[in-house]
């Protein structure tokens, strides 16, 4: 299996939110960055072990500037055995996903693997946009991905359930909880990683279909109105007549 | 011109999403027409009208019995091209989120997805969504001419805006589709976790799934539905569909009551927008206060009974 895996840089969980020049730019200052949650902990994971299952490679794709490189190392001291970074730094998910769809087609992979989002755009965009550019099945918001030969038996989350369904290769895939378990990198991934290839392809064309202008944060919280813990059945009367939402 | 809708179906009925992403059409559409795109059959067809549907278009191919992505990314597709429509509108529930993103890369549409509001047309196309899991918006810009919003569920006002829509018949070519659905499970529960507008939710402070029985009883009589942390979920106290947060579900019911939960930045991220939180903690330095709207420091073993006791003694469950 010749498996493709995108991964995307966000800021850590516990980032503070703040924007900068005119609150048209995320403000970067002492923010940690990892490796979005789904794309590694779940789709990175479990194209690991079809691999070591089935033989073929795992090949992590980011599209992104130099600065990505830290993160992109990660996912190799993970397991992958080569990256590609994209340089560009795209303006929207239409224009990412072009760039890795066109990867993708000159390079033949039996499936691209997804998280189902990023944690700070939360789009759920780009995984769908590189199905349909690359005209494969695509199947979102997955929990369970089994490999036998060329055919796929996958869960997906669906509205109120779960839905099982078959693919033959290729398809495209976002992974959601349930996928695989985190895989923490140990000290000869580590090594390991630094020694393995990580190409940078020049960008190709790509459009620009949206564009942020600006960011807001929400309204601050008033103070929270305690209630006394021996009558605890006055909060419901707030619910009730203050609130009025019960 | 008019602006399309995808009226998405659960068990063979228009789902309560799908009137908020018509509701959200016909509030921007300005005399424009509300075509919806219905794919099967639904028993309630007639409520799209209630909320500003003008015409629905019904797709009865057979290859749509199972959800099929792809193929109504395609109808779509045809239906814009033949009602003129250069809007399309999904809920960004697990429907839209498959297949407005398809919908984009084949129509080479700019796609916002989540929207809270409605657009701003004062300069150009601005729609406003939540992102950093709803730490913050974004006042995203569509210059694509295919303009395509997913709105988020339970975030904008619904308002009846009653039509009495004709319904065609609409067949397009398809193509096919290489999944094949093989089952569904769907949960037993009776409210699911996303649509529930009350929300019970606890986490490690209650110590073991056996005491569960109090957040339970608290939610049936409020009419809620239950939530856990992620602890929780991942030691198998509750299932994993309850784990809210940001790398669980992520929710907006108008109350949110989180019991034995510390209210870690990565739990607010699932729950920061319902528009009520109720926080009971035995830690008064427990960070989720400073969310809260209303808290009560105290014992969940002692809090949680009384309170069943005091909704019982109100008859709420009732309502
Ligand atoms: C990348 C990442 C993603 C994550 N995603 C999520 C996520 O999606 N959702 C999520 O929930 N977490 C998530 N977490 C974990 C998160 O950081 C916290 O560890 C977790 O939310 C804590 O769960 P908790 O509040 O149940 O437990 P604790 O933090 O242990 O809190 C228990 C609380 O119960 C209180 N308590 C104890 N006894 C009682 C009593 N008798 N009555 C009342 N209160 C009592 C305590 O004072 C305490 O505040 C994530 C973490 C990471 C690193
Ligand atoms: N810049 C990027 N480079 C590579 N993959 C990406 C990038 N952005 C998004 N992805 C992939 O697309 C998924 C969904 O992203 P989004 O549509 O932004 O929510 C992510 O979980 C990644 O797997």
């Amino acid at each position: 299996m010749k498996i493709l895996v995108c991964i995307s840089k966000v800021p850590d969980t516990t980032a503070k939110i703040a924007f900068t020049d005119n609150n048209t730019q995320f403000d970067t200052n002492g923010v940690q960055f990892i490796i979005n949650p789904y794309d590694e902990w779940y789709a990175l994971v479990r194209g690991l072990e079809i691999k070591e299952a089935q033989g073929g490679s795992v090949t992590v794709i980011n599209v992104g500037g130099a600065d990505n490189d830290p993160t992109i190392r990660k996912a190799l001291a993970i397991g992958a055995d080569e990256a590609v970074r994209i340089d560009h730094n795209p303006k929207d998910a239409l224009a990412t996903a072009q760039q890795i769809a066109n990867y993708a087609k000159e390079n033949d992979f039996d499936m691209v693997l997804c998280g189902k989002e990023t944690i700070d755009y939360n789009g759920s965009q780009v995984p769908g946009m590189i199905a349909a550019l690359l005209d494969q099945p695509y199947v979102s918001n997955a929990s369970k991905l089994d490999m036998e030969g060329n055919k796929a038996t996958i869960q997906r989350d669906i509205q109120g359930g779960k839905e099982s369904l078959e693919v033959e290769t290729p398809f495209v895939l976002s992974a959601a909880k349930g996928m695989a378990e985190a895989r923490i990198p140990n000290m000869r991934g580590i090594m390991a990683a630094r020694t393995k290839p990580l190409n940078v392809v020049e960008a190709s064309d790509s459009s620009n279909q949206t564009e942020v202008v600006s960011y807001e944060l929400p309204p601050e919280k008033g103070d929270c109105k305690y209630v006394e813990a021996d009558n605890p059945g006055e909060l419901l009367e707030l619910l009730r007549n203050e609130a009025k939402i019960i | 011109m008019s602006i399309l809708v995808y009226a998405n179906t659960q068990n063979n009925k228009i789902h309560k999403s799908a009137h908020e992403a018509i509701s959200y059409a016909s509030r921007f559409a300005d005399g424009e027409e509300v075509v919806a795109l219905l794919a099967g059959e639904a028993e309630d067809i007639e409520s799209l009208g209630q909320y500003g549907a003008d015409k629905i278009l019904q797709l009865k191919d057979a290859k749509l019995k199972d959800f099929q992505p792809t193929l109504i990314a395609r109808a779509l597709k045809a239906a814009a091209e033949a009602e003129g429509a250069k809007v399309v509108v999904f809920s960004h529930d697990l429907s839209g989120k498959s297949v407005a993103p398809l919908l984009a890369g084949i129509t080479n549409g700019g796609l916002v997805s989540g929207a809270v509001e409605l657009p701003n047309t004062d300069d150009g196309f601005v729609v406003k969504k939540a992102v950093f899991s709803g730490k913050a918006f974004a006042n995203t810009k569509i210059n694509a001419e295919m303009k395509i919003i997913s709105v988020m569920p339970n975030s904008v006002e619904k308002i009846e805006n009653q039509k009495s829509p004709a319904v065609e018949e609409f067949t397009a070519d398809l193509g096919d589709s290489r999944l094949v659905v093989k089952g569904q499970q769907m949960e037993s529960a009776d409210l699911p976790l996303t649509e529930a507008d009350k929300v019970v939710s606890a986490g490690r402070g209650l110590k073991g799934p056996e005491n569960w029985g109090i957040i339970e009883e608290l939610a049936k009589e409020l009419g809620a539905a239950t939530a856990c942390s992620r602890p929780v979920s991942d030691m198998d106290w509750r299932p994993h569909h309850e784990h809210v947060g940001q790398t669980g579900v992520a929710i907006r019911p108008n109350l949110y009551i989180a019991v034995g939960i510390s209210g870690a930045i990565q739990h607010l991220a699932g729950v920061n927008q319902s528009k009520v939180i109720v926080v009971i903690n035995t830690d008064p330095e427990a960070p989720f206060f400073k969310s809260a709207d209303y808290g009560i420091v105290g014992d969940a073993f002692e809090v949680v009974p009384k309170l069943i006791e005091k909704a019982k003694s109100m008859n709420l469950s009732a309502d």
